[in-house]
């Protein structure tokens, strides 16, 4: 077992701020021998040949319990609060958005391309091209390489990537059977034809299907491949809830510091209505409180509870990403460099969530980093067996060797390093919009921390996950 | 031995003390380890777990029996011990079952009741104990380890492919002798539990939780800090003994209520007079109507368990163990014991080392290729299907696309799983999609002339090491090989229709055929689950030439003016699946005059009996059976209509013209069956006598799987074993007197063993 570290202390942090000169050089080729020759300090991570991408800035509307204040909104409602308080926030020209891209998960079919309709509903130039797409968890974290992609192509200098997820409403369908017979209803000429389907529909009608919760090819619920993860991967019950603990502890010391600088407030019209600043699924508990949960998922021996489990939640994040030049052509002081990300898939029944152990060495070892390289770790919490199952992974000779065909284990994540802000335990996980969360909280702890390198790591349904590369731009 | 077991014990109470200072480390709990089974007490838990030495699969030694034994001994006398786990040492086996091999020991009827008496007072012992013990099971759990796992109280379950529950005993001819058959319907509903005892049938995790089989499942777990099945089977132990624990603390109350319909029938159902009247006798009815009376076993088991359910608790035990040592000395259980072991023979690969097939191609979508397509794709075999028109191609695929449907309905396999089956089929036209096959199987009309072409036509893709298989029932492969430019590639597997039910498959080998292509193909064979018998290049190989004599047989029977429907009954009454006329229906009877005509030639006077020529005219008057819906019977389309075939009183006319007058010396029921089977008998000792076969067990596996021959009698080798060769071969001798010499005389080597009353079975 190891021990939480829930206090603490930032001048504990093996790397004191870099030298910003020497980081500058760094993030440019000319001068990468310069920076190889300074060799107490990491390698640059720039690529020859590619302009070095940034990220400006980022936002969201805090995350909330889905069912509690935002309720009664659409998803577009919120993904537009996201976008108009990005563009307020950046100043950016509406000329110099080349593209917009919003991940969503969980679709409203009335707004199947929501990154445009919130973008028209915002009152925006209606000359922007926006799209919308979908990777489960980590499908902002696609908007955002899909931005870097065009910037990469040249075809444009500045992107807007986002995403939202409203679980307080999902479109629940009519079945197959009835949907059919509706369907067959228009082109049906005699009465005793119409009078079958409608027979039908009747029939049919109090059997509705609900958005599928299960993986489409294993029948599995998340929650119970990530119980069935946390035993394979001897995660005890109670690790889970002291690291549950750990991440509201977490995320309400940064709430109370003020850390958490990307929430921008959101008014929420109504008779119940008014502004809503903060994120309101941050609940530190105790571990006898916790210890009493029944298991949600495998009963009755399971040890994920709806305590040590990501809630439903509902919100919508944006980040402008241009190129290093446009920014400083300008004006802007960008955050953080966009240095490099992987994608990784593998089986969605036994490794579901097992992402983040793939994808943290494999991008490390194309970057030419090393764990010890690495500042700030920002990894999504699904759920606290499955965080803890990674961890342990990357720790294990057995599994190093076998799935990842290493020589060795990879070596454990410092815990200390980790999502210091909480996570997507206590922050909350809109499916669409946490990729924009987790890459504002790396950069944004990156100066708050003064460390130089932040690695973000996510796992998502299909046995999907990403890995991303951030780098803090100098000051 | 008994002084090892004394020794044994006597430290293990040495190391139990030593257990008990340190309990409260409970990595450091000591293991007591016997030479089959292992134990542990975690916190009072005593986690008893089987390992039979050197064997991949746990099954009743007579050492795990003393193990065992000498365990719920210990734990009745250690008062430390409040429960029990019982589980396996090895990951994806719990127990199979009685070791078979030990049955043969068994001499007598009395000898095999105390043995099983035995047992039963084992698991009664721990059962009545008075110490909760729960049954952690992952991997097969049969027979006698699935009668164990009934006299625990508490069974968990982990809910994977390899983990199944049957009764397999009435399948070797056998009754459950370990309590299953009075547990078992104590457990569930009476309905399911004759369901299982009757047919042996295999009952998956998820379905046994339903019936109540099973009171917990454990959903396996991935790989992780160990492999998959170490970490599943480490998960199962911990939940199990928390469970124990919980059963221990008075935590968890064994309830097992079942739904209040079931309750409520299965009460009735399972008493006088119901049970007598409406569930026994409908059982009883359907066994027969089954088994024509030829299978002791499914009998015998509804008496025991009526013994049970009617009387004093410990009657029906008495009556069990007495069942199974009467049933343990029946022909019918030797026949069926040693069709196990043979068919358990053909499963092996010992052909070799040979290229795995990932690449198939299968020329002809008809009913075979197709069905060699489909028992391909879902074994993970890419396959290209290959016919000369789009038509013919989704005819395949429609029939492919049926089956896998049926297996999602069967729960076999998931929708995702049959999508990507089906994703590993390629049809096409043309054979440029061969360039990478390892074995192409073609399954084409019986024209020589068109599977020479074929023959070339692949040669000219296909790489240098595919093997050519040919799908023929007839044709010698060496002549259909004559045509290749590698004749040593070239090979015979001949599949039985319809290829995803049939388990047989026939591969045949002429002397040029190289070792690697025959490795190949067995390997084939055996990854789409078949028995593999291999034979020599001969016409008919085995299983065909074996039927033509006995078919001809069949023909003349109704020459002889026996109705069809007399003709099915008497050989299903020999024990045959389908019956003799429409099986010559089912093969179409141009292809069965086909067969007897160039078999007539190849043969000799030796197929004779029947008129070829009244086969001739039949198909003349466009009576080709089955395919075509009219044959010795008509065959009604209409899916509705209640009568699915009647007799075709047109065929019926055309045979009168060959009507002859049935000889009385051999014209009784029995002796029409018996020619029939006698006919088919020594045509088989023929094929041993030449070498076609390689042994009587291969051609007894083939006669049963392939072509249905009497299970009951194991097989023709079987059956001379058991009727006894000298008495056959008198038989024979009459019926040869009332017709041909040629067509009854017996092999040379039935003769011989006739004359010494040689076995072919030990």
């Amino acid at each position: 077992m190891f021990l939480f570290s829930t206090n603490p202390k930032p001048n504990q942090m093996p790397l004191s701020a870099p030298n910003p000169i020497m980081l500058s050089r760094l993030s440019r080729p000319a001068t990468r021998q310069l920076s190889a020759s300074a060799a107490t300090s990491k390698k640059s991570l720039a690529k020859p040949g590619r302009p070095n991408i940034v990220f400006v800035e980022g936002v969201r509307t805090p995350f909330v319990t889905s069912g509690t204040v935002f309720k009664d909104l659409m998803a577009v409602d919120l993904q537009r609060f996201a976008l108009q308080e990005l563009v307020k926030k950046t100043g950016i020209a509406f000329e110099d958005v080349g593209h917009v891209s919003c991940g969503t998960v969980i679709q409203e079919p009335k707004t199947s391309n929501i990154a445009r309709e919130a973008w028209l509903t915002a009152g925006f130039p209606d000359t922007t091209p926006c799209n919308t797409v979908t990777l489960a968890c980590i499908s902002a974290n696609v908007a955002i390489t899909q931005i870097i992609g065009l910037l990469n192509s040249g075809y444009t200098e500045a992107g807007i990537a986002g995403g939202v997820e409203l679980l307080s409403d999902v479109p629940i369908r009519y079945n197959r059977k009835t949907r059919s017979a509706m369907l067959s209803l228009q082109k049906a000429k005699t009465l005793p034809d119409k009078l079958k389907l409608g027979q039908t529909i009747l029939q049919n009608l109090l059997k509705p299907e609900l958005p599928a919760v299960a993986e489409f090819t294993s029948g599995e619920t998340m929650g119970h491949s990530g119980d069935r993860l946390a035993a394979a991967f001897n995660v005890s019950r109670r690790e889970q809830d002291e690291f549950a603990i750990r991440s509201h502890t977490l995320a309400q010391e940064a709430a109370n510091k003020g850390l958490l600088s990307d929430i921008v407030p959101v008014f929420v019209p109504g008779k119940k209505g008014g502004t809503v600043s903060a994120d309101n699924g941050i609940r530190v508990g105790t571990i006898e409180q916790l210890s009493k949960l029944k298991p949600a998922f495998v009963k009755p021996h399971g040890t994920v509870t709806a305590a040590n489990a990501s809630f439903l939640t509902d919100g919508a994040s944006a980040a402008l990403v241009t190129t290093e030049d446009f920014a400083l052509k300008k004006g802007y002081k960008p955050k953080a460099f966009l240095r490099d990300f992987l994608f990784v898939a593998q089986d969605p029944k036994d490794q579901l969530l097992l992402s983040p152990a793939y994808v943290i060495p494999k991008l490390l070892d194309k970057a030419g980093l090393t764990l010890q390289d690495v500042d700030v770790f920002e990894i999504h919490e699904a759920f606290a067996g499955q965080v803890l199952a990674n961890l342990n992974a990357l720790d294990s000779d057995h599994f190093c060797k076998e799935h990842m065909k290493r020589s060795g284990k990879y070596g454990r994540i410092p815990i200390e390093k980790l999502n210091r802000w909480g996570g997507s335990l206590s922050i909350g996980h809109p499916f669409g919009a946490t990729g924009v969360r987790l890459v504002s909280h790396a950069a944004n702890r990156l100066h708050k921390e003064g460390g130089q390198i932040a690695l973000i790591a996510a796992c998502a349904a299909g046995g999907h996950g990403v890995g991303m590369l951030v780098e803090r731009y100098p000051n | 031995m008994l002084s090892k077991l004394v020794q044994r014990s006597v430290q293990l109470s040495a190391t139990q003390t030593a257990r008990l200072s340190s309990r409260t480390t409970p990595t450091s709990v000591s293991g007591a380890t016997y030479d089959n089974a292992t134990v542990n007490v975690v916190d009072n838990i005593a986690v008893i777990k089987f390992n039979v030495p050197g064997a991949s699969q746990n099954s009743y030694t007579k050492g795990l029996s003393a193990d065992f034994k000498a365990l719920v001994d210990r734990v009745e006398q250690d008062s430390e011990i409040k429960g029990v786990v019982l589980m396996s040492g090895k990951p994806n086996s719990f127990m199979a079952g009685a070791d078979i091999n030990l049955l043969k020991e068994v001499k007598s009827a009395a000898e095999a009741e105390a043995y099983t008496r035995s047992g039963q007072i084992l698991l009664e012992k721990l059962e009545s104990g008075g110490k909760p013990v729960v049954a952690a099971i992952m991997g097969a759990c049969l027979g006698g380890g699935l009668e164990s796992v009934l006299a625990c109280h508490y069974r968990i379950a982990v809910n994977d492919s390899k983990t199944q529950f049957a009764l397999p005993e009435v399948m070797l001819g056998l009754t459950p002798g370990a309590g299953g058959t009075q547990r078992l319907p104590r457990l569930i509903s009476l309905t399911n539990a004759l369901d299982m005892a009757l047919t042996g049938k295999t009952i998956r995790p998820k379905k046994a939780k339903s019936i109540g089989l099973i009171d917990l499942l454990v959903e396996p777990l991935g790989p992780g800090l160990k492999p998959a099945d170490v970490t599943t089977h480490a998960y199962l132990e911990e939940v199990a003994i928390k469970t124990a624990k919980d059963i221990v603390a008075g935590k968890l109350k064994i309830e097992r209520t079942r739904p209040l319909v079931e309750r409520v029938t299965n009460y009735f159902l399972s008493r006088r007079p119901l049970l007598d009247s409406v569930v026994l006798r409908t059982a009883r009815d359907k066994v027969l109507k089954q088994t024509k009376g030829n299978y002791p076993a499914p009998l015998k088991i509804l008496d025991v368990i009526r013994a049970g359910l009617t009387g004093p608790r410990e009657t029906g035990f008495e009556e069990e163990a007495k069942a199974f040592g009467e049933l343990s000395q029946t022909n019918a259980s030797a026949a069926l014991i040693g069709l196990f072991n043979g068919s358990t023979e053909c499963k092996k690969d010992k052909y070799g080392p040979a290229r795995k097939t990932e690449n198939l191609g299968v020329i002809g979508a008809g009913l075979m290729g197709a069905g060699i397509a489909n028992v391909s794709i879902d074994k993970g075999i890419n396959t290209v299907l290959i016919d000369t028109n789009q038509e013919g191609l989704d005819r395949g695929l429609k029939q492919i696309a049926t089956q896998l449907d049926g297996s999602v309905k069967r729960k076999r396999y998931s929708k995702p799983e049959r999508d990507a089956y089906f994703a590993r089929l390629t049809p096409t036209t043309s054979y440029d999609k061969l360039n990478k096959a390892d074995v192409v199987i073609e399954a084409v009309f019986e024209d020589l002339g068109l599977k020479h072409k074929i023959i070339q036509q692949l040669e000219s893709v296909v790489p240098e090491h595919c093997v050519i298989a040919t799908n023929t029932s007839a044709l010698p492969i060496k002549d259909i090989a004559s045509a290749a430019k590698r004749p040593e590639r070239v090979i015979g597997m001949h599949y039985f229709s319809p290829v995803d039910k049939m388990q047989l498959l026939e591969v045949i080998v002429t002397d040029e055929t190289s070792k690697e292509t025959l490795a190949a193909a067995a390997k084939l064979g055996l990854a789409q689950k078949k028995l593999v018998v291999v034979v020599k290049d001969c016409p008919g190989f085995f299983a065909v030439r074996a039927l033509a004599p006995t078919l001809s047989e069949v023909a003349r029977l109704l020459m002889e003016g026996l109705s069809p429907r007399d003709v099915d009954r008497l050989s299903t009454e020999a024990g045959f699946p389908v019956g003799a006329a429409t099986l010559l229906d089912e093969v179409g009877l141009d292809v069965a005059a086909h067969v007897a005509t160039f078999l007539g030639k190849a043969l000799g006077p030796r197929v004779q009996g029947g008129n070829t020529e009244m086969l001739q005219d039949l198909i003349n008057l466009g009576f080709k059976g089955r395919k075509n819906n009219a044959g010795i019977y008509k065959y009604n389309t209409d899916k509705k209509s209640k009568n699915k075939k009647e007799i075709n009183e047109a065929a019926i006319k055309a045979v009168e013209k060959y009507r002859s007058q049935p000889p009385t010396s051999v014209s009784s029921d029995e002796d029409r069956k018996l020619r029939i089977l006698s006919r088919f008998i020594n045509e088989a000792t023929f094929c041993l006598q030449e070498g076609v076969i390689s042994s009587p067990s291969d051609g007894d596996v083939a006669s049963v799987f392939g072509l249905g021959f009497p299970p009951f009698w194991g097989g023709p080798f079987r059956f001379i074993d058991l009727y006894g060769a000298e008495k056959l071969v008198a038989h024979m001798e009459r019926f040869s007197n009332a017709y041909a010499h040629e067509q009854f005389a017996p092999s040379q080597l039935l003769a011989d063993y006739a004359k010494s009353g040689k076995k072919f079975y030990n």
